[in-house]
């Protein structure tokens, strides 16, 4: 069998992928740990745990500029684009292949090549993650290191509390999406294969795979 | 020559602020109907007292001189009759003697009433438990290393105390005039040199190892930290020394937070009936994190979480389940 490498993962998004996992994982630990604070049980000592969070979420902060800038002005941004022709079916045949079709052996309906190298459900969840999550979490991350700037009381309530509870239920999304991320990446022909493209920023594409008609899921590549 | 107004003319100033004036008598009157009314002993009193200077006479030579005011024998009127005891006449407390002028030497012999004169075993104030207010303020650090000079009258002033606690209103403004209570001496040497012979300490600097300082300032009061709680009682009165203070942050930023049983306290017994789960008191007008846990989310949260959890290891069992037959031999 036959295979050929392309190069998807360019070396400053290697290393902001590598950043940004850890500021997130660390988000999430430190923010579990402030929320379900208790003194009997300590995961991080709560001052530490509130220093290291606001350290993260700033740093997570430059991160994603840097990121949004490499999407806005490198190649890569062409991979986060959507095409609205025919990606609902694709985006069916994708989650059909996931919860069915892996089961009986078909093969996956989507194949990473020069030109796309995420299927439509991923499409959807990197954008939606990165572009609406993210930035809601750092938004209201920042309102929180300073609620003076937030509105006190919105119908009756607490204008901090509500902020707070959006911050949270977006942190809940980025730990849920973190879950079924490193999970799907093993969803490969092997389990480390998966990983091994944002490692080394390569690809492998296997020459004799048959690729089935699909807008977003294009023809075999030479 | 008089002047005829044409139509569509102004009219004259004079009658449109009498048609201002109206309404703003009938505000004033019912704004002040509500406030207790000074009787003519206390407005006598407060000819001086209420004044920054007030003129002395001496009644053998009839020689008059203006003297000023000191800042701790005058009193606001404003904040005197809208405070708790603003109902009261001034002799209601105050010996008699003080109606001769100008005042001789055995008022200065009067006995000063404490709260426990009028509130203790006394069935009307039952609720607030002023004898158990009394015996937690013998064990504070005030009672113990300031004895004479300190009282109940030190920090609650009898001419403008009011009772904020059980009144509702915002936490904020509660924090507010709290904590204005306890720097009117800890923030202010003239008055605290007046009672101990110590460097005042700074407090922002002491308190600097508080993350977000301005907003702890803001929304928690001093006693939530430096007073141990009784629960016979609303609000702590046993100040603890400085090195006894709350320094743990989980103290407060967990679900069982002491401040349920202090700040929060007066809003969790309204309140706990209505919503009946922990955070009932500290929903509406604040955040604490730790403490503040929607119990809907909370419950949403880990439905989702144990679903995806669940939903993995079912997928990656099917997926094992197929790798399993596809090796082996036809």
């Amino acid at each position: 069998m036959k295979k050929k490498r392309v190069y998807l993962y360019p070396l400053w998004l290697r290393i902001w992928h590598h950043v940004n996992a850890v500021l997130m994982i660390v988000l999430i630990v430190t923010g579990i740990s402030m929320q379900y604070s208790d003194p009997k049980y300590p995961l991080i000592r709560f001052d530490i745990a509130v220093n290291f969070h606001q350290l993260a979420g700033i740093l997570l902060t430059v991160s994603y500029f840097v990121f949004l800038f490499g999407v806005l002005f490198s190649a890569i941004g062409r991979y986060y684009l959507i095409r609205t022709e025919g990606f609902t079916t694709a985006f069916y045949r994708q989650m059909r292949y996931y919860l069915y079709g892996i089961f009986q052996g078909e093969k996956n309906p989507f194949q990473v090549n020069e030109h796309q190298k995420f299927n439509p459900v991923q499409l959807i969840t990197y954008n939606l993650i990165m572009h609406a999550i993210t930035p809601i979490t750092f938004i209201t991350g920042w309102a929180l290191i300073f609620p003076e700037t937030i509105v006190l009381n919105v119908w009756g309530y607490s204008g901090i509390m509500l902020t707070s509870l959006v911050h949270s239920i977006a942190g809940f999304f980025i730990s849920i999406f973190l879950i079924i991320h490193l999970y799907v990446i093993t969803l490969g022909p092997s389990p480390k294969e998966g990983f091994k493209p944002i490692i080394y920023g390569y690809h492998e594409i296997h020459e004799e795979t048959e690729f089935p008609d699909s807008e977003n899921s294009p023809k075999t590549q030479p | 020559m008089a002047k005829v107004r044409k139509s569509g003319q102004k009219p004259n100033n004079w009658f449109f602020s009498l048609i201002l004036l109206v309404p703003a008598f009938i505000f004033l009157g019912t704004s002040y109907s509500d406030q207790p009314q000074l009787d003519e002993t206390s407005m006598g009193c407060l000819k001086c007292h209420g004044l920054m200077r007030y003129t002395l006479v001496d009644p053998e030579t009839g020689d008059s001189v203006s003297l000023k005011m000191y800042e701790e024998l005058r009193i606001d009127i404003y904040q005197y009759v809208t405070s708790t005891h603003g109902s009261f006449s001034c002799i209601d407390c105050h010996s008699t003697d003080y109606e001769t002028h100008p005042h001789p030497i055995s008022v200065k012999f009067e006995p000063v009433y404490t709260c426990l004169d009028c509130h203790g075993n006394n069935e009307v104030f039952a609720e607030y438990n002023f004898n158990s207010i009394a015996e937690e303020y013998e064990k504070s650090v005030h009672s113990e290393h300031l004895v004479r000079n300190f009282s109940c009258w030190s920090c609650h002033n009898p001419h403008t105390y009011r009772n904020t606690a059980r009144k509702g209103g915002k936490i904020i403004d509660i924090v507010a005039y709290n904590n204005s209570m306890c720097l009117g001496c800890h923030g202010e040497i003239s008055h605290y040199a007046v009672l101990i012979q110590k460097q005042l300490t700074n407090m922002l600097s002491k308190h600097d190892w508080l993350p977000n300082q301005s907003l702890h300032f803001r929304k928690v009061r001093c006693i939530d930290c430096h007073a141990a709680t009784n629960e016979n009682i609303l609000v702590a009165h046993h100040i603890l020394p400085a090195k006894q203070a709350v320094k743990n942050c989980v103290e407060c930023h967990s679900t069982n937070s002491i401040l349920l049983a202090s700040l929060y306290k007066h809003q969790v017994i309204e309140r706990r009936n209505k919503y009946g789960f922990f955070n009932a008191g500290i929903t509406s007008d604040a955040y604490i994190i730790g403490a503040n846990r929607n119990y809907y989310f909370n419950v949403i949260s880990i439905i989702i979480f144990g679903m995806v959890i669940l939903g993995i290891i079912i997928h990656a069992t099917f997926r094992y389940i197929h790798k399993r037959k596809k090796s082996k031999p036809a």
